[in-house]
């Protein structure tokens, strides 16, 4: 088991490999389908011209993210009408949806970590062996237990794509999760994918 | 007729966070099949201790409560206009309980309603009259990750050299499994409906979902289909959140449709490990729960 403190050292992203189960502690942020779009468009490709307030939320966002690690969740959060925070339920979504993205954030922002689950394709492979990063696969609908390990909601950006959409700046302590893919460039989710193939292949012949 | 607004906030709030005990039972059952000390293993456990702690403390089971899918069926006499109204109201109430995340977001405008409440099909309420006085409303709770990996397939498909037969259906939802891999959520319950039409098949699909894991089809051409699909599914290898395992399918359901002699559709609608489907019952003045 290894426990990681964000934000993370190269060095201890490379003393990571596929299998490691880990618990992750320290400061994180949200940031699912919309937050990637969002990044990208306004900041790396400029496609979009940012307003003032997303230039405040970078202000704040970037540091968080240099070295740090970007959770793909839309948690289930209460205290909306008084603005104190608190999550409920909070696992992760499918990753993959933001493989068009996750490469040029992780690049840009310097994202060591990657949060999420089913794992990513070949352009965030790369990325995780360029930076370097890891991607860390928490367990899909353990999202009680998950909540739980998150101490204190720091703050939220982006509110206005919704709470799902939003990123959250939360504290973790004892975050679970496995790595799936490492900055030596392996995937459990090509072997995974590979082996069930060729079942499949001689499933399909029988 | 009476007012079951408060009767279906509490069928919600049960749904979420307290997953039923057929589907609890599958992946107790799965636990000892995966290697001692394998990533597959460790995501079971923290699966069933997950379950456990939802349930003692009545929050979600998974934090994407998902699309709301209401089947009711009311005896003659009631008024699903109001019904309508009862229901909704009681799923924007467990949505600001937090028992359900606001997932009803305009397509076009991106903006969340905050409160589930969306179009007329959002949440989505199927009405039946039914026979007698008992009024049952059936809820599963689908998200969007299993939901984003439902398959349909058109017959024959030459690249599964799939006919139309139910060696076809049989590729068709072997090929849907291993396209899935672990994003739906492994290990997921298989709904199947086999013919009607593109819309028909995936409601059929969803609606198969409602059965308990542990029955078997009347039909027993489709019994064996859907015990055969589990087997075969199983030997993928893609195993609990695709780490790779034994278990990848919990349970297969299959529905027999008409079809038009032009079209023969497979359509597959993958559920969650997070099977969260319960059903409501009113007789007179009694609500029961299962």
């Amino acid at each position: 088991m290894h426990t990681l403190t964000l934000p993370l050292t190269p060095d201890a992203v490379r003393s990571l490999h596929v299998g490691d189960p880990v618990r992750l502690n320290g400061v994180l942020l949200t940031g699912r389908d919309a937050a990637h779009k969002w990044l990208v468009e306004s900041f790396i490709r400029k496609t979009l011209s940012p307003s003032p307030d997303d230039m405040a939320a970078l202000q704040a966002i970037g540091p968080r993210l240099a070295g740090g690690a970007i959770y793909h969740c839309g948690p289930v959060v209460a205290g909306l009408d008084t603005q104190e925070y608190r999550f409920v339920a909070a696992g992760p979504t499918t990753s993959t949806r933001e493989e068009p993205y996750q490469a040029e954030v992780m690049r840009h922002f310097g994202i060591r970590a990657v949060i999420g689950k089913g794992g990513m394709g070949v352009r965030t492979l790369a990325a995780c062996q360029e930076v370097p990063g890891v991607y860390l696969h928490a367990i899909g609908g353990a999202a009680t237990l998950i909540a739980q390990t998150v101490q204190r909601v720091l703050g939220v950006y982006k509110l206005e794509f919704g709470v799902p959409e939003a990123m959250w700046a939360i504290e973790v302590k004892d975050f679970p999760a496995v790595v799936t893919m490492d900055s030596h460039g392996q995937s459990l989710h090509v072997d995974v994918e590979a082996r069930s193939r060729e079942a499949l292949k001689r499933l399909m012949a029988a | 007729m009476r007012d079951l607004t408060s009767d279906v906030l509490e069928l919600i709030r049960l749904t979420s966070t307290d997953l039923p005990s057929d589907v609890e039972g599958a992946l107790r059952q799965a636990r000892p099949r995966e290697e001692p000390g394998s990533a597959a293993a460790g995501a079971l456990d923290t699966i069933l201790e997950n379950v456990d702690l939802a349930r003692a403390q009545s929050t979600p089971v998974c934090q994407d409560t998902g699309t709301p899918l209401f089947f009711i069926r009311h005896p003659a006499g009631w008024s699903t206009r109001l019904l309508r109204q009862q229901i909704r109201q009681a799923v924007a109430d467990a949505t600001r309980r937090s028992y359900l995340r606001p997932n009803a977001v305009d397509s076009v405008s991106g903006k969340n309603s905050g409160d589930n409440l969306g179009d007329e099909a959002f949440p989505t309420l199927h009405f039946e009259e039914g026979e007698g006085d008992e009024l049952t409303i059936d809820l599963l709770l689908k998200g969007g990750g299993c939901e984003n990996v439902g398959a349909q397939y058109s017959l024959p498909d030459d690249r599964l050299g799939a006919g139309r037969d139910l060696e076809g259906v049989r590729r068709g939802v072997l090929d849907a499994v291993h396209q899935a891999q672990g994003y739906g959520c492994a290990p997921g319950v298989l709904g199947v409906a086999i013919g009607g039409d593109r819309g028909s098949g995936f409601a059929a699909s969803k609606a198969a979902l409602l059965r308990p894991l542990d029955d078997a089809h009347p039909d027993d051409r489709l019994a064996s289909l859907e015990a055969r699909l589990l087997e075969q599914a199983n030997l993928l290898g893609i195993g609990p959140m695709g780490f790779g395992g034994k278990t990848t399918v919990l349970g297969v359901k299959a529905v027999n449709l008409h079809r038009l002699p032009a079209s023969f559709f497979v359509t597959v609608s993958y559920m969650c490990w997070a099977h969260r489907r319960r059903r409501m019952t009113v007789r007179g003045e009694t609500v029961e729960y299962a």
